[in-house]
């Protein structure tokens, strides 16, 4: 690795030194609840379609992390989901549900 | 008359309201009977095996015996014959009905005896409603209706 007295010399040994920083983007897409922000209060089981969105391929729940649901909604959501799986209006296990 | 007014005020008061207003009522000797009304919803699916007749036999059954409980029914729903998501007692489809009611706490243990005992039920569900819930399902008929 070349120093930066080195470098003004000439010597450059393949580093790469950028005069203007690279547009990489530090900070990711600011996630939203969709809950909070379409105002809907109460998650219901009976609408198995809209759940299907906070499943896997599988049926399995997904992570808040990947729906970007808040804490509180996601208590509702996956207890929702719960009780339409009790009803068989979602199944326990599938298989290429999307 | 005394009885009928609190009947009248605990629409309005709150859960802890009702803990308190019980209490004084027994101190004060004034018998109350079915005040402590929530709100809740029940669906169940029947055994797709069964006759037309059979079925609405079934649900007024249910339906008479919650009335005869002191319950107001809200709203009932048949969603008619419907595919399981998966197999249930080797069955593929099921009969769905929903009921929304309000009743005293103390008759929904019986309900459930009495669904557990028949064979005719292959599942159902319970649920008490919040204020949220409440809001949401007179939304749901509003739109069944419009959409309907």
């Amino acid at each position: 690795m070349a120093t930066i007295e080195e470098q003004s010399k000439g010597k450059n040994d393949g580093e790469i030194r950028y005069l203007t920083p690279l547009d990489i983007e530090t900070k990711s897409k600011t996630r939203f609840c969709r809950f909070k922000r379409a105002g809907i209060k109460y998650v219901d089981y009976k609408n198995a379609d809209f759940l299907m969105e906070f499943v896997n391929e599988q049926g399995k729940i997904l992570p808040r992390r990947l729906t970007g649901t808040s804490l509180k909604y996601q208590r509702k959501v996956s207890q929702a989901i719960k009780r339409s799986r009790h009803l068989a209006l979602m199944p326990y296990v599938g298989d290429l549900l999307k | 008359m005394i009885v009928v007014d609190i009947m009248f005020k605990t629409e309005i008061y709150h859960q802890m309201g009702f803990a308190v207003l019980r209490i004084c009522c027994t101190f004060a000797g004034i018998k109350i009977k079915h005040i402590f009304m929530n709100h809740y919803e029940t669906v169940f699916i029947l055994n797709p095996v069964l006759s037309e007749d059979q079925i609405k036999e079934t649900v007024k059954k249910y339906e008479d015996f919650l009335v005869s409980k002191g319950a107001e029914m809200v709203n009932k729903e048949d969603w008619g014959l419907k595919k399981l998501a998966y197999p249930v007692q080797h069955k593929k489809s099921g009969f769905y009905h929903l009921f929304e009611y309000k009743v005293d706490g103390a008759t929904i243990e019986p309900l459930e005896v009495m669904f557990r005992r028949d064979e005719r039920m292959m599942r159902y569900l319970t649920v008490k409603l919040d204020k949220h819930a409440i809001d949401w399902a007179v939304e749901r008929v509003k739109r069944i209706k419009t959409g309907a």
